[in-house]
């Protein structure tokens, strides 16, 4: 039987000081640098699409195509439009999906690796500033991020005349400020540049219009970090791993009652019955009960799912998605209303408010949540609740609204007979006991 | 057999029973009825042509749109396939052979519009019984055509405290925002004023300033605050001034005009019970749009203000002014300026008499109003002595005026040439302060392309939100600075459709004017000319000039004054040419004239407010036309209470050109609406005051009513228009003759500074400088922050500062009064010098330094900002604690003038203890 782990990006994780310089060159890294910078810039774009690679923050858009959309000047040509303006690099490290933890883990543990992604990515789109937009929780994964840039410059793999191939290119770390919103690729933008992370208006779109109104890609870590292996392996190496429409390997992490939480990295289209045997299986032998495929944006599965190829085509057809393979997995000791109000209550507490659905909705729905796991909602609510949804799912500004409705949506679909139950053992309102004592109708 | 199949989608751009579809639009289908609509146009904007109102809240067409509150959502298919999710329709454009549904024809979008309107009544307080925006309101209205009868939410609503003031003026209900952001938005776009922003996240997303987010720093200090009140859809921001006050159903609206600038903006006041209880912005795209600045729509109490004149006095033998009978004071005046005008007055020791009656109507005339006064002048005082300018006024100011801008219309330089020219200069003009709508419509240009140039010293507010194009210069030495316009203004100029906007100021500074109309003749660039009050425009039109008849042509013309004759029925007018402002103050004061008539003239206005109150010490007589009680009428011997623009219909016309016809607000005689309460007394235009007082002094002005003046002044413009100076190219002030100076040229010599040589040209500093504009994205333009470092005191011998100064919006203005929220948002009066001026005469930020004049002093707080070394900026007019104010005219002090400024503590201090003991 074959190893099914495959580790690519994960594979300098355990050794001793993986995070410096010195480790990651040993182990062969910014060879791929070089190589990509032999490659003209088109081809390297051609060979980002050629390998299947799809953006691992969550959607999978196929990432060598939204670099072709940069507008580049043509050659021979006075570049106009956008085509003229300068082209960015922005890296949204701003991870904070729930159950989400993989950017972090990896530029911890691997930080050139996404460096010497950004360098390469910014040779492909011509970009010579890269912005890296961390989470501001982060504290200790910022201080490694910046101890790295500063290695890669001192290094020469940044800055002036990178290599000798006189490219130029600065990378700077940001610190969010801890909203949601912000890796939202658009809100990030706007918080990049100093505004209050709010979604932008599409179209224009970021590759036309975005950091500073220039062109820009805008990327999760993982999909940065796995650019430099693609060069050096070739795409064909790239599609060895997963399924034709998603190709390569992918960092699942698994969270909740298993016994070895953490992040394994196999090819996509593994299913969870696979990784719960990597993982050690249930913890303490509890059977499943409901799990997340990529985060509590994307709809709860249950043990029906179980051996549903976890890629982005195996999670949509399951009707749920692959998001950002954080897979949050709970036992049969959990009540799923009262996971679904802890979920909802931070999409409340997260919702940027630019859109009334979203804004409102959450409030609402969050509120209707509390009630009924204290033992105060009606079968009512469960409507109640289903027709806020959907007067939320696809009426909101962007995605943020979409993910709060899925775990309760998905939640009652499953799991209907659990709500229905609390509001048959509701407890009684005090309110109406006293209304009752005060108008004598108790006598 | 499907459905779709069924309906067989043509597209309506191939059909052949239809016209092609014409260049520039696109073909849709709405509801099911095929529309062409202007490619790029908003899908709510087609649906409004077509009838179909979408409901909506963030969506206003003078913003960008936002898609926040997402009431809008319609269905759309493009392609035959139907998109997804609904669509918000504020926020996508209409494309060829797009299918749009609404909630008309698509039980989706409709339900999505139901949701959404559930959605923000949620936490809504839906307090609408006390709501000052209940009967008016968008969510209210909206509610009831789009919403559920009964809301299915039982939570606990999201609280706030309330109400928040984010300005004296401005007070925010955070429970009932529904956070549409259009007032974030206008403030952003609009006015350029980033005082509110969102605040938190969520539910809790609130607006709010700098003030209420970290409890201090800046509250909404804009000076076009007050719209964000008219469009707010709900009740979230409403006024101190009009709070709790009234039901918009109780009130009566009537459109109006603002007399407030030059602008003319269109507005509606709504008023019951004899008072005006708010003032809004009327909408007409042609002048201001949507928008009206904070004075013009908050400062309308001055009509009810307690010193209201309501009934005629007369000062009798004790010297003290009584009221009396309209026929008894008319007789009065009319004997008393008979005798003036025909020096049959009281005779000094020697038997010399005084004789002659100067006529000021000051600026805030309407042109019936001002026609009134100059035909009151020509036929019954027999003079040509009027002047409606109560301010800095000079011959070469007469010339300019009588060349260059009678007579000119919208069709010479309009708001919309402002905003599709390519360069504008503001010379003399400080368009924010001096003209607000003016401002609003040159960022409008800045943010679409036009680069809008202010001649000026130092980076304001004005110049930083409309590009940031600065051609500084000392003040006085703006006539070079126009000679020697650096390039990119200069070559901007020259591209068709440049404009020149030179304001009232430019009489301020010798040679400008001049220098103006050299800068249009080298460039090709248009000419407009733009006054601070509503009146003085028409005054010049209207004939309230010394030099100027009716219609703009000159007084030295003789055939023009044979041709006014004709029309005025009489066989000759003075042809001497009349004595300006000063002039007439001046030979009042030293007692050649014998009388004065004053119309809506502040002392505090005028150049030499001591001349002036000299003047009307030493006349026989003052006549004084007045609202309200001032220090002119304390020294007229007649005082005849004049209707404010409320109460009388007219036209004000505004700089281009354009009349702005308005009816009668609230006729005190029009019934009991007009009646009860407020100030019900019957007072009457200007013009038809003077029309009686003419009679009575046996002269007939035909000026009734002001439309039977508006017919005559027509008719008689048109008989001089071949007259007038523009129309020859020439004009020369006939009062010129024996080459000396006048008295108000005097006033305005040109500055010499103390060891600077003679020859300024060689002196002038003049330098192009960029303010950093921090970001371009969206066309923003956004305020660069001034750093102040520590200073210490070095002494050197240093040239004398120079002053330059004009008025802030507001500065305790007459027609403020009554409005106390309205001062309270007044921008600080400062004394602004550079960094290195301010580190060598020892001033840190804040500091207070003493401004120092002939006449006395004025102690403000120091800012640093990019001005010239050794020019000194102060607020030409700053309110006192008293309820007076300081004008800088008032201490001696002119705008290119050498000034003196001290450390003010000492004098503070001083000060502080005398009001403590007094």
């Amino acid at each position: 039987m074959t190893d099914p782990l495959t580790p690519v990006l994960t594979k300098h994780w355990l050794g001793p000081e993986s995070w410096t310089l010195r480790h990651y060159t040993e182990l062969g890294g910014y060879q791929a640098l070089d190589k990509a910078l032999e490659t003209p810039a088109d081809d390297l774009i051609a060979l980002i699409k050629d390998s299947g690679l799809r953006g691992r923050g969550g959607a999978g858009f196929p990432t060598g195509m939204k670099w072709s959309f940069i507008p580049q000047a043509k050659p021979g040509e006075e570049p106009t439009g956008p085509a003229a303006k300068p082209k960015y690099l922005v890296i949204n490290a701003d991870e904070g999906e729930p159950g989400t933890c993989k950017d972090v883990p990896l530029m911890m543990a691997d930080p050139h690796s996404l460096i010497e992604g950004c360098i390469i990515t910014s040779w492909a789109i011509r970009a010579h500033f890269c912005a890296i937009y961390v989470r501001g929780e982060v504290v200790h994964c910022i201080r490694r991020l910046h101890a790295a840039v500063r290695e890669a410059y001192d290094a020469g793999h940044l800055g002036k005349n990178i290599h000798g191939t006189g490219f130029d290119l600065d990378i700077v770390v940001h610190a969010g400020a801890g909203a949601y919103i912000c890796g939202e690729e658009t809100a990030l933008l706007d918080s990049l540049e100093g505004r209050r992370g709010q979604p932008r208006l599409k179209p224009p779109f970021p590759a036309t219009a975005g950091l500073y109104a220039a062109p820009t890609v805008v990327n999760n870590v993982e999909t940065i970090a796995t650019v430099p292996a693609i060069v050096s392996g070739g795409k064909d190496w790239f599609r060895t791993m997963g399924r034709e429409r998603s190709p390569g390997p992918k960092i699942y992490s698994l969270s909740g009652h298993v016994e070895r939480p953490g992040q394994y990295e196999a090819p996509l289209g593994t299913t969870l019955r696979e990784l719960l045997d990597l993982a050690g299986g249930m913890k303490d032998g509890v059977p499943l009960k409901f799990w997340t495929p990529g985060g509590s944006s994307t709809p709860l599965l249950t043990d029906e799912h179980l051996d549903v190829p976890l890629d982005f085509e195996g999670a949509t057809e399951a009707g749920s998605m692959l998001g950002t393979t954080a897979l949050m997995i709970f036992n049969e000791t959990v009540s799923v209303p009262w996971a679904v109000m802890k979920w909802t209550e931070f999409y409340e507490h997260e919702s940027c408010g630019k859109c009334t659905p979203c804004r409102e909705g959450c409030y609402w729905l969050a509120g209707i949540l509390r009630r009924m796991v204290e033992g105060e909602g009606t079968e009512a609510d469960i409507d109640t609740l289903l027709d806020v949804c959907d007067n939320v799912l696809g009426r909101s500004f962007c995605a943020l609204g979409d993910g709060a409705v899925s775990p309760i949506t998905s939640g009652i679909k499953y799991f209907r007979q659990e709500f229905v139950d609390l509001c048959t053992a509701q407890r009684r309102h005090p309110e109406v006991d006293r209304i009752v004592e005060l108008s004598g109708a108790s006598a | 057999m499907t459905a779709a199949s069924e309906r067989a989608p043509e597209k309506p751009s191939e059909r052949e029973d239809l016209p092609p579809v014409p260049e520039g639009y696109v073909r849709l289908t709405i509801d099911d009825r095929i529309v062409d609509a202007p490619q790029g146009e908003l899908i709510i904007r087609t649906c409004e042509r077509l009838g179909i109102v979408v409901p909506r809240f963030c969506d206003h067409p003078l913003l960008d749109p936002a898609g926040a509150c997402r009431q809008c959502l319609v269905e759309v298919e493009m392609g035959g396939r139907k998109m997804p999710k609904p669509q918000a329709s504020c926020t996508m454009t209409v494309a060829q052979d797009m299918v749009v549904n609404t909630q008309m024809t698509s039980p989706v979008a409709d339900k999505a519009q139901q949701g959404v309107m559930e959605l923000l009544l949620i936490n809504h307080p839906l307090d609408c019984p006390i709501c000052d925006k209940g009967g008016e309101c968008p969510l209210q209205n909206q509610a009831m055509s789009s919403g559920r009868a009964e809301s299915r939410f039982v939570e606990e609503k999201r609280t706030f405290a309330k109400p928040l003031p984010i300005s004296d003026e401005v007070l925010l209900d955070r429970e009932r925002c529904v956070l549409c952001q259009r007032c974030t938005r206008f403030s952003r776009q609009i006015a350029g004023d980033q005082f509110i922003e969102l605040l938190e996240r969520g539910a809790h997303q609130q607006i709010g300033t700098e003030e209420t987010a970290f409890g201090e720093g800046e509250d909404f200090q804009s000076y076009f605050s007050g719209n964000t009140i008219q469009i707010c859809p709900v009740g979230a921001l409403t006024s101190a001034s009009y709070r709790f006050r009234s039901r918009p159903f109780d009130l009566v609206s009537t459109p109006g005009v603002s007399e407030h600038d030059s602008s003319g903006a269109s507005i509606r006041r709504d008023w019951r019970r004899g008072a005006v209880t708010r003032v809004l912005a009327g909408d007409d795209p042609e002048v201001n749009e949507e928008w009206i600045d904070d004075k013009t729509r908050f400062a309308f109490r001055y009509t009810q203000a307690a010193d209201r004149l309501l009934r005629p006095m007369v000062r009798g033998d004790d010297g003290e002014l009584a009221e009396t009978s309209w026929t008894e004071a008319l007789e009065r005046a009319a004997q008393l300026l008979v005798a003036a005008r025909d020096g049959q007055g009281p005779a000094d020791e020697e038997g010399h008499r005084k004789q002659g009656v100067g006529v000021l109507p000051g600026g805030r005339v309407t042109v019936e109003d001002g026609y009134a006064y100059g035909k009151f002048a020509r036929l019954a005082l027999g003079t040509n002595d009027v002047d409606a300018r109560a301010r800095v006024a000079t011959d070469e100011e007469l010339d300019f005026l009588g060349t260059r801008v009678a007579g000119t219309g919208p069709d010479h330089v309009s708001f919309d040439a402002l905003e599709s020219a390519p360069t504008v200069l503001c010379v003399a003009l400080e368009p924010e302060e001096e003209a607000p709508i003016v401002f609003l419509r040159l960022r409008k240009a800045a943010r679409t392309g036009t680069s809008v140039h202010h001649l000026g010293q130092w980076s304001t507010p004005a110049v930083v939100k409309t590009g940031g194009k600065l051609v500084r210069c000392a003040p006085g030495d703006e006539v070079t600075a126009l000679g020697t316009l650096p390039d990119p203004v200069a070559a901007n100029l020259a591209k068709p459709g440049a404009v020149v906007l030179v304001g009232e100021r430019a009489a301020q500074v010798p040679g400008l004017y001049a220098a103006v109309a050299d800068l249009a003749a080298r460039t090709g660039a248009k000419v407009a000319w733009i006054p601070r009050r509503a009146g003085e425009r028409g005054a010049l039109d209207a004939g309230a000039l010394p030099t100027v008849l009716p219609g703009g042509a000159p007084v030295a013309d003789a055939g023009a004054r044979a041709a006014l004759a004709s029309s005025w029925g009489v066989a000759e007018l003075p042809s001497e040419a009349g004595r300006d402002l000063a002039e007439i103050l001046r030979a009042a004061a030293e007692g050649e004239l014998a009388g004065l008539v004053v119309g809506g003239v502040a002392l505090d206005d005028l150049p030499d407010p001591d001349l002036a109150r000299r003047a009307l010490e030493a006349a026989d007589v003052v006549v004084s036309l007045e609202q309200r009680r001032s220090e002119v009428t304390d020294r007229a011997d007649v005082v005849l209470p004049v209707a404010p623009v409320i109460n009388k219909a007219g036209t004000f016309r505004n700089w281009e050109g354009r009349d702005r016809r308005f009816a009668t607000t609230i006729d005190p005689s029009g019934g009991s609406a007009g009646r009860v309460g407020g100030t019900a007394a019957t007072t009457l235009p200007d013009c038809r005051v003077l029309d009686t007082l003419a009679v009575e002094m046996d002269v007939d002005l035909f000026t009734q009513t002001p439309e039977a003046t508006a017919a005559e002044f027509a008719r008689v413009a048109d008989a001089l228009a071949g007259h007038r100076a523009g129309a020859s190219g020439t004009f020369t002030s006939s009062r010129r003759t024996n080459g000396a100076l006048t008295a108000s040229e005097a006033a305005n010599a040109p500055f010499v500074p103390d060891e600077g040589s003679a020859d300024g040209a060689a002196d002038v500093d003049v330098e192009v400088i960029d303010v950093e504009v921090a970001e371009v994205v969206d066309g923003e333009l956004v305020e660069v922050a001034e750093v102040v470092e520590v200073v210490e005191v070095v002494e050197t011998h240093h040239p004398a500062l120079r002053l330059a100064t004009w008025r802030q919006l507001l500065d305790g203005g007459a027609l403020m009064a009554g409005e106390p929220e309205l001062a309270g948002t007044a921008r600080p009066p400062k004394i602004r010098v550079s960094a290195a001026t301010a580190r060598r005469l020892g001033f840190a930020e804040d500091d207070p330094a003493q401004l120092e004049g002939p006449h006395g002093s004025l102690i403000l707080p120091v800012e640093v900002a990019d001005l010239p070394d050794d020019v000194v900026w102060a607020p030409a007019r700053v309110p006192r604690f008293d309820g007076g104010v300081t004008t800088l005219a008032g201490l001696g002090l002119s705008h290119g003038g050498v000034v003196r400024l001290h450390d003010g503590r000492e004098a503070q201090r001083s000060r502080t203890i005398e009001r403590s003991s007094s």
